[in-house]
C-alpha cells in the first residue's frame, strides 16, 4: 500500500519534471537581456525579444483582477456569509457551470461583448476575458474559506458589539485571507496562462501598445505564434517566453504568500 | 493570586479566636469569682455566656457554607473539620464557665474549706494554663503548645481525685461543712471537665498542625514516645 | 437521552410541587427588585418548532455573580445567549418575553448597542487568530472607530491588568494571541470583554476546557470582577457555582426549577428535584 502510493506519487510528479527540464533546457539558452529589454525583430532578422508581451500580459492580468477580484470576493462572502436559500443555491451551480466552461467559450463570449462594439480588439476585452475567467475560482475559494473560519470567531466579535459586517470583512475574511490569497493566484495563474480566449479579444501587438483599446501582446499569444512557426530562432524564443511565464507565476506567489504571512499569526 | 476562600477560613480562624478568648475569660473570671467570692462578677458571667452561644451558631453556619460552597480539602479540609469540634469544646467550656459562676454564688456566704483550698488554687491555675496554651497552640497552628497541655491534663485529673477524697473526709468528720464541701467538689469538677475540654482542643490542634491523631491513647504515646527520647 | 415516559414523570413531578401557581413564580426565591441590573420576564425561546425556554422569569442584582446550572439541552446557554441578543443570530430563531437592563427592553435597544453593553465569554478561548495580543484586546475598540494610540494602550493595559494576565504578557504583547496557553487565552478574552467596559458580563462555561489551576484562576478572577460588573456564568460543574456564585438558578427541559441564593440552594433547596441534582441522585 504504501509504496503503491509512493510510486503513484512518482507517476503524478513526472510529467511535471518533464515540463520543467524540458522547458529551462530549451528555453534558458535563449534567454539574454534582449528578451527582456527588446522588441521582437522581423522575421529573418535575428535576435530582438518579447519586453512588449511580458508587460502585456502583466497588464491584461490586471485588468482581469480588476473585474474578478472584486467580483469574486464580494460573490464569495455573499455565498458564505448570506448564502441561503434557493438563489444561493442556483447562484453556487452556475459558479460551478462557469468553471467548467472552456476558455475559448469565454473568449467568444468577451469577443461579442466587448470587441463587437468597439469594433476592434484591445487590452480592456482581454481583461474582460480572463476576468470571467478567474471569477468562479475567486468566488469558490473565498467561500470555502470563509466557511472554514470557525463560528467562534464569529460570535466573539459580534459579542464584544462589533457590526456584521465589520465582523465578516476585518474578522472572518481576514482570518480566512491565507486560504483566499491562495485561491486567487490559482486564479491569476491560470489567467495569465490562458492563450485561446486572448486570441479572439487582445490578439497580439508587435510592438508596444500604444493604448488600452488597442491589441496588446501577450506572452500567451506569442508562445502560440512563435511556437508553431517555421523558424528555429522563434521556436527557441518560444521556449524562453515560456520559462520566463512560469517564473512569473512563482515570483508572483512567492511574493503574495510572504506579504500575506506576516498578518496572520496561526501556528 | 489568593483565593477568595482563604478570607472566607481567616474569618472562621479569627471568629474562633474570639470564642475562644469569650471562653477562656469566662472560666478565669468565674475562677476569681469563686475565690474571691465576687458575687457581681459571677452574675455578669452568666449573663455573658448568651454570646458565645451565639457564636458558637455563627461558627456553625460559617462551617457549613465552607463545605458546602468550597468543597476543602487537606490542610482546609482538616481546619475546618477541627474548627467545628472546638467550636462545640468552647461552648461547652463556656456552660462549664457558667457553673463555676453558679458555685460562686452559692458558696458567697460560706468559707471556703481549708483543707484542699490550696490543691483548687493549684488546679486552677493549671487549667487556667491548659485553656490558655490549648487556644494559643490554635492561633500559633503549633502543635507543640497542643502537646504540652495533652501532658497537664493527667495532673488535672489527680489532683481532682484527691480534692474529692479529702472533702468526702471532711464531710464525713463535720456534717456542718457538708454545703460547702460539696460545693467545692463541684468546683472541682467543673475544673477537671474544662481540663478535659482543653485537651480536646488540643488534640484539634496536633491534628490541624500534623494530621495526626492523638486522641484516647494520647497520653501513653506521649509517654512512651518520651521515654525513648 | 431522556425517553419521554422519564419526560412526563419529571414534568408531572414539577405539577405536584406546591398550588397552581406557574413554577417561574413558585420557586423563585429572590424577589424582583426595580434597581436589579437585569429582569427577565416570562422568556420563551424556540429553534424553529423546538421550544427551548419555557416562561423564564428571573431577576439579577448588579455587582453579583449569578450562577445557571443544570443538565445538558435544559437551555441555560439559551437563556444566556438571550440576554446579549445573541441568541438571534440562529437562523429560525425567536424569543418573546421582555428582557431588560436597567430598566430598559433589551429587545427595543439596538444588538449592537446591546452587546457593547454586555459582554460575553465563551467556553473556548477564541482570541482572534489574525491578531496580536495587543489587538485583541483592543479589537472591540478599534473596530468602532477608536484609532488615537495613548487610550488605545491605557485601555489595553488596564483590562489586561483587570484579567490578571498583565504580568504575564507585558513583553510580549505583539505576539499572537494564539501563542499563550489555553488559560491565558482565556483570560486574554476576558480582558477583551473588558475592554469594551461593559456592564453585564456572560460566562458560558468559561472554565469547562481548562486545566485545574487554570480553572481556579478563573475563578478568583470573577470573584474580582463582581465588585466592578454583574456576572451571569453557565456551568455544569456545580462545584464551581457553588465556589463562585451569589445566587444559583437551576434549569430543566427549559424551565426555571428553582433560583435562590447559593448559600441556600447548596445547603437547604426547597425543591426535592434541585436537591437530587445538586446531590448527584438526578435520573
Amino acid at each position: 500500500m504504501y509504496s503503491l502510493s509512493v510510486l503513484c506519487a512518482l507517476l503524478a510528479l513526472t510529467p511535471l519534471a518533464l515540463i520543467l527540464y524540458h522547458t529551462l533546457s530549451l528555453g534558458f539558452s535563449a534567454l539574454n537581456w534582449d528578451f527582456f529589454t527588446k522588441l521582437p525583430k522581423p522575421v529573418g532578422e535575428p535576435g530582438g525579444g518579447m519586453a512588449n508581451a511580458i508587460v502585456g500580459t502583466l497588464i491584461l492580468v490586471g485588468l482581469g483582477s480588476l473585474l474578478g477580484l472584486p467580483v469574486g470576493v464580494f460573490a464569495g462572502i455573499y455565498l458564505s456569509e448570506m448564502g441561503r436559500g434557493k438563489f444561493a443555491t442556483v447562484l453556487r451551480f452556475l459558479t460551478d457551470v462557469l468553471n467548467g466552461i472552456p476558455s475559448i467559450v469565454t473568449g467568444v463570449v468577451a469577443y461579442t461583448l466587448v470587441v463587437l462594439p468597439m469594433k476592434h480588439f484591445s487590452a480592456y476585452a482581454g481583461g474582460a476575458a480572463l476576468g470571467i475567467l478567474m471569477i468562479p475560482t475567486i468566488t469558490r475559494t473565498t467561500e470555502e474559506m470563509m466557511k472554514t473560519v470557525p463560528r467562534a470567531y464569529r460570535e466573539a466579535a459580534l459579542a464584544l458589539g462589533i457590526s456584521q459586517w465589520k465582523t465578516t470583512l476585518r474578522i472572518v475574511l481576514r482570518t480566512a485571507l491565507g486560504g483566499i490569497v491562495t485561491g486567487i493566484m490559482l486564479a491569476l495563474a491560470r489567467a495569465a496562462g490562458e492563450t485561446a480566449p486572448l486570441l479572439f479579444t487582445s490578439l497580439n501587438n508587435r510592438f508596444w501598445h500604444t493604448s488600452l483599446g488597442q491589441p496588446i501582446a501577450s506572452l500567451t499569444v506569442f508562445i502560440y505564434n512563435y511556437g508553431v512557426s517555421p523558424f528555429d530562432d522563434w521556436i527557441a524564443q518560444a521556449w524562453a517566453g515560456a520559462l520566463v511565464l512560469m517564473f512569473l507565476i512563482l515570483l508572483l506567489s512567492i511574493a503574495v504568500r510572504i506579504a500575506t504571512r506576516s498578518v496572520h499569526y496561526e501556528r | 493570586m489568593t483565593r477568595h476562600f482563604e478570607q472566607h477560613l481567616q474569618e472562621l480562624r479569627s471568629r474562633l479566636i474570639k470564642m475562644g478568648s469569650l471562653a477562656e475569660n469566662s472560666v478565669n473570671r468565674s475562677i476569681q469569682a469563686v475565690l474571691n467570692k465576687d458575687y457581681e462578677l459571677a452574675k455578669t458571667i452568666i449573663e455573658e455566656d448568651s454570646r458565645i452561644n451565639e457564636m458558637e451558631i455563627e461558627i456553625d453556619q460559617s462551617i457549613i457554607d465552607a463545605l458546602a460552597l468550597q468543597q476543602p480539602v487537606a490542610s482546609d479540609l482538616r481546619l475546618i473539620l477541627a474548627a467545628s469540634k472546638i467550636n462545640n469544646d468552647l461552648e461547652r467550656i463556656g456552660d462549664h464557665g457558667v457553673n463555676l459562676a453558679e458555685s460562686a454564688l452559692a458558696l458567697r456566704d460560706k468559707d471556703l474549706p481549708e483543707s484542699s483550698l490550696d490543691d483548687v488554687k493549684r488546679m486552677c491555675q493549671l487549667t487556667k494554663r491548659m485553656v490558655g496554651d490549648a487556644l494559643d497552640g490554635f492561633i500559633h497552628v503549633d502543635a507543640n503548645l497542643g502537646e504540652a497541655v495533652l501532658l497537664m491534663d493527667d495532673s488535672v485529673d489527680n489532683l481532682n481525685r484527691k480534692i474529692t477524697t479529702e472533702l468526702m473526709e471532711v464531710m464525713k468528720s463535720s456534717p456542718a461543712n457538708i454545703e460547702q464541701s460539696l460545693e467545692m467538689i463541684r468546683v472541682s469538677r467543673n475544673l477537671e471537665r474544662v481540663a478535659d475540654l482543653a485537651t480536646n482542643i488540643a488534640e484539634e490542634v496536633v491534628f490541624i498542625a500534623k494530621a495526626r491523631v492523638v486522641k484516647h491513647h494520647a497520653a501513653d504515646h506521649f509517654s512512651t514516645n518520651q521515654n525513648e527520647t | 437521552m431522556e425517553s419521554i415516559l422519564e419526560i412526563q414523570e419529571q414534568q408531572s413531578k414539577l405539577k405536584m410541587t406546591p398550588a397552581a401557581t406557574p413554577s417561574s413564580v413558585l420557586n423563585n426565591f429572590v424577589p424582583v427588585s426595580d434597581d436589579h441590573k437585569i429582569i427577565a420576564r416570562d422568556i420563551n425561546a424556540y429553534f424553529g418548532k423546538v421550544q427551548a425556554l419555557k416562561n423564564i422569569s428571573l431577576s439579577i442584582p448588579g455587582n453579583s455573580v449569578v450562577a445557571i446550572i443544570g443538565p445538558s439541552g435544559c437551555g441555560k446557554s439559551t437563556f444566556l445567549r438571550s440576554i446579549n441578543r445573541m441568541h438571534e443570530i440562529i437562523p429560525g430563531s425567536k424569543i418573546t418575553g421582555s428582557l431588560t437592563l436597567d430598566g430598559q427592553d433589551i429587545y427595543q435597544m439596538d444588538a449592537v448597542m446591546v452587546r457593547k453593553r454586555i459582554g460575553m465569554v465563551f467556553q473556548k478561548p477564541n482570541p482572534f487568530p489574525t491578531m496580536s495580543i495587543f489587538d485583541n484586546v483592543a479589537a472591540g475598540l478599534k473596530m468602532n472607530g477608536m484609532r488615537r494610540k495613548a487610550p488605545l494602550k491605557e485601555i489595553v493595559e488596564k483590562s489586561l491588568r483587570q484579567a490578571a494576565l498583565w504580568d504575564e504578557v507585558k513583553d510580549s504583547l505583539s505576539k499572537g494571541g494564539t501563542s499563550l496557553s489555553g488559560g491565558q487565552q482565556q483570560r486574554l478574552c476576558i480582558a477583551r470583554t473588558l475592554a469594551v467596559n461593559p456592564e453585564v458580563i456572560l460566562m458560558d462555561e468559561p472554565a469547562s476546557a481548562l486545566d485545574p489551576i487554570s480553572t481556579s484562576k478563573i475563578e478568583e478572577l470573577i470573584y474580582e470582577l463582581k465588585k466592578q460588573y454583574t456576572i451571569v456564568i453557565v456551568t455544569h460543574n456545580m462545584q464551581q457555582a457553588a465556589r463562585v456564585s451569589d445566587f444559583t438558578a437551576f434549569f430543566y427541559l427549559g424551565q426555571l426549577i428553582e433560583y435562590d441564593e447559593t448559600k441556600a440552594i447548596f445547603t437547604n433547596p426547597h425543591l426535592k428535584q434541585t436537591e437530587d441534582y445538586i446531590t448527584g441522585r438526578f435520573g
